[in-house]
C-alpha cells in the first residue's frame, strides 16, 4: 500500500498544520485529521501488532470497529492505551505509540509467535494448564502463577499507567422528548422532523462532526447540516457515544470533552458521563461493513471498502495506488469509481455470477471471483484470486491494497441491550432489530435500509412513529423496506484455505482464525456462548463488531444449520469502552464519600488528638503525650480514667428527639425492656430488636418531659435506627401520634468518666454544688447551665464502668464546653481520651458494641436476656423465642484471658478446643485490648454454650491470618468491678 | 469498630425515577428500598407463626409489585410504590401513611 494525500479531496483544514509524534518520530497532519488518516497520509503502514501472534496490522476501518490500529496515546500519568487511531482526532503535539510490541511495531520480537501458531490455537491455556502428559506436568494454579506474568506480557493490548489518573470526569444529566442517536441521513431527518413539531430533541453523534456515513461522500457539507440543526433548535452533542440503553428509555452516553485538545482548560473535565432520559429514542446508529475470512486477510493494506472512501473524501487520503476490491454486494461500486477518478488502478472481484452495473472502462471487473490469499508480510505484494467454483486454480494480481466488503451489519447492539433479539434477514445477509415494545424506534441502515434516500425517508417515518407513541398525533406510517441494492447480495463469509493451519482471521482483535472456530466445534463448544468463551471470538475492545457474524456463519456451516438457528451472543453495554474514571466521576479521593466531623473536631486536633475514621466520622483516636505510641497513649488514658477523670468526644452517637402524646407507648414498643414507667428526668439503657428477634441496636433514652424523649443510638446504627423509627410510624403504627427528628448534628456530647468526674462537672456548671449523688443518681438526667450560662444537659451514664456522665450542649457551643471541661479535668490530673481508650474501658466491662451486635446476636447471646421483658410485647418479642434462637449451644458473650499473661491476641481469633484446632472452632474473639488494671491482654467474644460450659477449660485461640496460636481461658465478660460499685458511687 | 455502610452516589446509570408526592420526581439514588408493601404486620402479641409468615414468606412477583421506598435523602417519607419487576416501570407512588397522603394531595 502506498497511500498519499491528494490536493483536491477531503474536508480537512489545510491551513492548520499539526505536528505529532508516532513511535518517537515526528510527523505532520492537518486539522480535521484522525490519527489514522494522518498516519496513512504519511504512508505509515504498520500501526499495531496483533494480540497473540504479534502479526503486523494496519488501519482496517475508519471508525469505532477498528481492530488493527490500536495505539497508546499520551505519556506518563496521561497514558491511554488501546485507543483506536481511527477515532482519535489529531491535535498538535499528540504523542502516539504502537503497543503489544518490542522493540516496536515495525520490528517485533514477539512476531515469532506467528510461527508457533499451532500451539496458540483456541483453548491453548485451558489445555496447557490442565497439565502436560505423561505426568500432567504443570497441572494446577502453581504453574499458572509462574507463567501468568510472562503470558500477560506477551499477549494482549497496551498497558495502562500505574500513576493516579490526573484528569477529572463529570457526571451529567439531561432530559428530552426525543433522543436521536446517530447523525447519518436517517438521524438528521428524524431529528428535524421531530423538532418541527416543537419537541425537545437531542441528537448525539460519536464523531467530532455531524454526518455519519454522509461524511464519506464527496460533496457533503457537515457544517451546513450542523447549522441547519442548530437553527431549528435541535440540541446537538458531538463526540458523544451512546454506550448503553437502559430501562425507562434511559441512555448512558460518554462525551469526550477534551480528548481532542492539545492543551485542555483545567476547568473542563476530560469526559462527561451522561445519563439522558428521553421519552422516546430514535436509533440511527448505522451499519458496519464486514470483512471476509481468507488466508492472510490481515496484512497491512487490507481495509473495508467504505473506509477507503471515507479516507478519500473526508481526509483527502488515497489509501492505495493499485487497489483490488473484493465484494459480494453493490455497495462498493460508487467507491470504486471515486478511487478510480482519484487516480488509482482498480480491479473489482465480485463473488456473484451475474450483476448489472455500469463501470468506467478503466476498471477491471471480474465476476464469480474470490480473494484467496494475500502475499506479503508487512505490506501487500499481491493477491491470489480464484473462481468461486474452483479454489485450486489461482491467478495472482499484483496490488498494494485489498479492500473488502463482505456485506453490512446493522448496529443492533443498543436495542440488544433491551433484550430485543435480532432477526436474520437472509435476503440481505444481516441481522436486523426485532420487534421493540418500548419507546424505541430504529431507522436507517441500523434497520437494514441501504439507500440514502430511503434512509432519509425512514428517519422521517421514525420521527412520526415517535410522535404516535408519545400521543402527539395519530398518523398512518410505513417504513421503507429492508434492503435497497439493485443486485442482491450473495453470502460470502469465508474463502476456505487449503493450508493448515491457515491464518484466515475471523476476529482480528483477538487473533481468532477460521481454524479456531472449527477446532472449537470439534471439541464440542458449539453453542455460540461457548464458542465465544473458548475462542475469545467477539471479546475485547471491539466486542466482535468486525468478526462476530463471520464466526457465527462458520459455526452454522459446521453444524449444518442456518445462522438464525445458531443465534448470536447477547450484546451488553457498553457499546464502546468507557473509562473507569468516567464511571467514577467526581467520587474520587476526598470526594469518594462524605466526611463527617464533630463540632469539636478542631478542638480535638488543637489538643493533640490523632484522628481515626469511624464510618464517615473523624473521631479522636488517642491523645499522645511526648511522642507516645498508640498503645502507650491509650494505656495511659485508660489508667487515668480509672484513677481520676477523663474527657472524651462522643458526639458521633446518633441522637433522636421523640415527641408526641404517644411517645411513651412508641418507645415502650421498640425497646425490649420496660419504658412505660420511666420517670421524667431519668434515662434508661435499652435494647432494640429487629422483627426477626435479632438485636438491632442498643442505646439510651431519656425522658425529658411527659411527651418528650431524647434517644441515643450507637454511632454505627444511627441512620438505620432513624429510618426504622420512621418506617414504624409511617407504615405500621399510623395511629400513634409521635414525631421523630434526628438531632445528631444539633447536639455535641462529651463523656466525663472517672472517680473525679462529678467534681469536674460541678466546677463547670453554674452552681458548684448542683450535682450530687442524690439529685443526679445513676441514670439521672439534669437540664442545667454551664458557668457562662449556656444551657446543657447532663446524664449520669457509664460506658466505662466508672462514675461517669455525658454532657450535651448545642453544637455551636461545643468548643466552650470542651474548654471548660478540660480546664477543670486538668486541675484534677485528668486526661483527654480517645476511641482506643474508650474501647479498652468498655471491653474491661464487657459492654457490647457493633463488633458484638453484628446482626447474628440475640439478646440472650449478648448476656442481656434479663432486659427482655416478659410482661409486654415489643418488636421481636414473638420471634426471639423461636427454636433456633434458643438452642442450648448458641454462641454466648464471654470474656477471654490468655493463659500466659504475656500473650497477646487479636480480634477475629477463632476459639477452638485443644484437640480440634480447625474450621470455625467453638467461638470467636470480637474485641481485644490490653487491660492496664488487670495487667494483661483481655478480650470479649462468643463461645458456644457460654461461660458455664468452658469454665476452667483451656482453649486455643487460633489466628491463621497471623499464623499464631495461644492458650486462652473463658471468663465472665464483666472483668472489672462486676458489682458496679464504682458506677453507683 | 464496625463500618457504617455508606451510600455512595451511584456510579452506574440511574434508571428509575420516583415521583415523590412531596418533593417531586427524583432519581432513585435519593431513595432506599424498603420491602414488600403488601405485608400486613401482625400485632406485637401475635403468635410466632403469624410473625414467621409476615417476615420470611414473600411472593416472587413477576409484574406489578407493591413495595416501600424511603426518601432517605429527601423528605424522609416512606412511600408505597407500585413497580413492575419486569420493566421497572413505576405505576403509582403514594405516602404509606394515609393522613400524610391526604395532606400531600391537598398540597399538590
Amino acid at each position: 500500500m502506498t497511500s498519499t494525500r491528494l490536493d483536491k479531496y477531503g474536508k480537512i483544514n489545510r491551513d492548520k498544520v499539526l505536528g505529532f509524534s508516532w513511535d518517537n518520530k515526528e510527523y505532520f497532519g492537518y486539522e480535521g485529521d484522525s490519527l489514522a488518516s494522518a498516519l496513512l497520509a504519511n504512508d505509515v503502514k504498520i500501526i499495531g501488532r496483533s494480540f497473540k501472534y504479534h502479526r503486523p496490522r494496519g488501519v482496517m476501518s475508519c471508525g469505532i470497529e477498528e481492530s488493527g490500529a490500536l495505539v497508546t496515546i499520551g505519556s506518563g500519568s496521561k497514558t491511554d492505551p488501546n485507543v483506536r487511531a481511527t477515532t482519535q482526532e489529531l491535535y498538535s503535539g499528540l504523542i502516539a505509540k504502537g503497543q503489544n510490541a518490542f522493540p516496536n511495531v515495525n520490528f517485533d520480537i514477539g512476531g515469532v509467535n506467528n510461527y508457533l501458531g499451532r500451539f496458540f490455537a483456541a483453548g491453548f491455556y485451558y489445555k496447557t494448564f490442565m497439565g502436560l502428559p505423561p505426568f500432567e506436568w504443570g497441572k494446577g494454579t502453581g504453574i499458572w502463577m509462574v507463567f501468568e506474568k510472562i503470558i500477560r506480557k506477551a499477549a494482549g493490548m497496551g498497558s495502562a499507567s500505574k500513576e493516579a489518573d490526573p484528569d477529572s470526569y463529570e457526571h451529567a444529566h439531561d432530559f428530552c422528548d426525543v433522543l436521536v442517536i446517530g447523525s447519518g441521513p436517517a438521524g438528521i431527518a428524524a431529528a428535524l422532523e421531530a423538532r418541527s413539531k416543537n419537541l425537545n430533541v437531542i441528537l448525539i453523534e460519536q464523531d467530532s462532526i455531524i454526518g455519519g456515513n454522509n461524511l464519506s461522500k464527496k460533496n457533503f457539507d457537515s457544517e451546513d447540516i450542523n447549522n441547519q440543526l442548530k437553527s431549528n433548535g435541535v440540541r446537538v452533542m458531538t463526540r458523544t457515544t451512546a454506550f448503553g440503553v437502559y430501562d425507562n428509555t434511559v441512555v448512558g452516553a460518554l462525551e469526550r470533552v477534551t480528548d481532542h485538545v492539545a492543551q485542555p482548560s483545567e476547568k473542563l473535565p476530560r469526559q462527561r458521563f451522561w445519563t439522558i432520559r428521553a421519552r422516546h429514542i430514535i436509533l440511527a446508529s448505522g451499519a458496519l461493513e464486514r470483512h471476509v475470512a481468507f488466508n492472510n486477510n490481515d496484512i497491512p493494506g487490507i481495509m473495508t471498502v467504505n473506509a477507503s472512501r471515507q479516507y478519500l473524501n473526508r481526509y483527502g487520503v488515497l489509501t492505495g495506488k493499485n487497489i483490488v476490491i473484493a465484494t459480494n454486494n453493490d455497495s462498493v461500486y460508487e467507491t470504486a469509481k471515486e478511487l478510480y477518478e482519484a487516480g488509482s488502478k482498480i480491479t473489482i472481484l465480485d463473488s456473484r455470477k451475474k450483476i448489472n452495473i455500469d463501470l468506467p472502462k478503466g476498471i477491471n471487473h471480474h465476476l464469480n471471483t474470490l480473494p484467496f490469499n494475500i502475499n506479503g508480510r508487512k505490506k501487500i505484494d499481491s493477491l491470489d484470486v480464484c473462481q468461486s467454483s474452483d479454489l485450486n486454480n489461482k491467478n495472482t494480481i499484483i496490488c498494494d491494497q485489498v479492500l473488502i466488503s463482505g456485506g453490512w451489519s446493522p448496529i443492533v447492539n443498543l436495542v440488544s441491550h433491551r433484550g430485543v433479539k435480532p432477526i436474520w434477514n437472509a435476503d440481505n445477509q444481516c441481522f436486523v432489530p426485532g420487534d421493540i415494545k418500548e419507546n424505541i424506534t430504529v431507522v436507517g441502515s441500523a434497520k437494514g435500509i441501504w439507500s440514502t434516500e430511503q434512509c432519509v425517508q425512514s428517519g422521517f417515518v421514525g420521527a412520526n412513529e415517535a410522535m404516535n407513541k408519545l400521543g402527539i398525533h395519530k398518523k398512518e406510517i410505513s417504513f421503507p423496506s429492508v434492503g435497497g441494492w439493485s443486485n442482491s447480495i450473495k453470502s460470502l463469509f469465508e474463502v476456505k484455505s487449503n493450508k493448515f493451519p491457515s491464518k484466515s482471521f475471523v476476529d482480528f482483535q483477538h487473533d481468532v482464525t477460521a481454524d479456531d472456530v472449527r477446532l472449537a466445534h470439534r471439541e464440542g463448544f458449539i453453542s455460540v456462548e461457548h464458542l465465544k468463551r473458548y475462542t475469545t471470538l467477539g471479546m475485547a475492545n471491539d466486542q466482535g463488531k468486525m468478526g462476530n457474524i463471520i464466526g457465527l456463519s462458520l459455526m452454522a456451516e459446521l453444524l449444518g444449520k442456518t445462522i438464525p438457528e445458531v443465534g448470536t451472543t447477547v450484546f451488553r453495554p457498553p457499546y464502546t469502552p468507557v473509562p473507569i474514571g468516567a464511571l467514577t466521576g467526581r467520587n474520587v479521593g476526598k470526594h469518594f464519600r462524605p466526611l463527617r466531623v464533630t463540632p469539636m473536631h478542631q478542638w480535638n486536633i488543637d489538643h493533640g488528638a490523632k484522628m481515626i475514621e469511624v464510618g464517615l466520622y473523624q473521631r479522636p483516636w488517642y491523645y499522645p503525650e511526648n511522642n507516645e505510641t498508640l498503645s502507650e497513649s491509650y494505656i495511659r488514658e485508660t489508667t487515668i480514667v480509672r484513677k481520676t477523670v477523663g474527657v472524651c468526644d462522643v458526639t458521633s452517637l446518633g441522637k433522636i428527639a421523640i415527641q408526641g402524646p404517644d411517645a411513651t407507648e412508641f418507645i415502650n414498643r421498640i425497646y425490649t425492656n420496660p419504658f412505660a414507667k420511666l420517670p421524667i428526668g431519668k434515662a434508661r439503657y435499652g435494647i432494640m430488636l429487629r422483627d426477626d428477634g435479632i438485636v438491632m441496636d442498643d442505646g439510651t433514652s431519656w425522658r425529658l418531659g411527659e411527651n418528650e424523649y431524647f434517644m441515643t443510638t450507637s454511632t454505627a446504627a444511627a441512620a438505620k435506627v432513624m429510618s426504622w423509627l420512621e418506617e414504624l410510624l409511617q407504615t405500621r403504627w399510623i395511629d400513634l401520634k409521635v414525631n421523630v427528628t434526628s438531632v445528631s448534628e444539633q447536639w455535641a456530647g462529651a463523656a466525663i468518666a472517672g472517680p473525679k468526674s462529678r467534681e469536674v462537672l460541678n466546677q463547670c456548671v453554674e452552681n458548684p454544688n448542683k450535682i450530687t449523688n442524690e439529685n443526679l443518681p445513676f441514670m439521672g438526667v439534669l437540664s442545667t447551665k454551664l458557668k457562662d450560662g449556656t444551657p446543657c444537659r447532663v446524664v449520669r451514664i457509664s460506658f466505662s464502668g466508672e462514675l461517669a456522665f455525658e454532657m450535651y450542649i448545642e453544637s455551636d457551643y461545643a468548643h466552650g464546653m470542651m474548654d471548660l471541661l478540660w480546664e477543670n479535668a486538668k486541675k484534677l490530673d485528668g486526661c483527654l481520651y480517645g476511641l482506643e481508650a474508650l474501647g479498652a474501658l468498655r471491653v474491661e466491662k464487657g459492654h457490647v458494641t457493633a463488633a458484638e451486635l453484628d446482626g447474628r446476636t440475640t439478646i440472650d447471646d449478648a448476656g442481656l436476656g434479663k432486659m427482655a421483658s416478659t410482661k409486654k410485647s415489643y418488636i421481636g418479642s414473638a420471634m426471639r423465642k423461636r427454636g433456633v434462637l434458643s438452642e442450648g449451644d448458641r454462641e454466648m458473650l464471654v470474656g477471654f484471658f490468655p493463659i500466659n499473661s504475656k500473650e497477646t491476641f487479636n480480634a477475629g481469633t477463632i476459639v477452638c478446643e485443644q484437640h480440634s484446632i480447625k474450621g470455625q472452632g467453638v467461638g470467636r474473639i470480637t474485641s481485644v485490648t490490653h487491660s492496664p488494671e488487670l495487667g494483661h491482654w483481655i478480650g470479649i467474644g462468643f463461645v458456644k454454650g457460654g461461660l458455664e460450659k468452658w469454665k476452667d477449660i483451656t482453649l486455643v485461640g487460633a489466628d491463621p491470618v497471623r499464623n499464631k496460636q495461644m492458650e486462652i481461658k473463658v471468663v465472665s465478660p464483666h472483668m472489672i468491678d462486676p458489682e458496679g460499685k464504682r458506677m453507683y458511687a | 469498630m464496625s463500618v457504617v455502610l455508606v451510600q455512595i452516589q451511584s456510579c452506574t446509570v440511574d434508571m428509575i425515577r420516583i415521583k415523590c408526592p412531596y418533593c417531586g420526581e427524583r432519581d432513585h439514588s435519593e431513595f432506599s428500598y424498603g420491602g414488600d408493601a403488601s405485608i400486613k404486620y401482625p400485632a406485637l402479641d401475635a403468635s410466632e407463626s403469624e410473625w414467621t409468615e409476615a417476615i420470611f414468606f414473600r411472593e416472587n412477583i413477576r409484574g406489578i409489585q407493591k413495595e416501600t421506598w424511603h426518601h432517605t435523602n429527601g423528605c424522609r417519607l416512606w412511600l408505597e410504590v407500585e413497580r413492575s419487576t419486569i420493566t421497572h416501570e413505576i405505576k403509582s407512588v403514594k405516602p404509606c401513611h394515609p393522613q400524610i397522603e391526604t395532606i400531600t394531595k391537598n398540597k399538590l
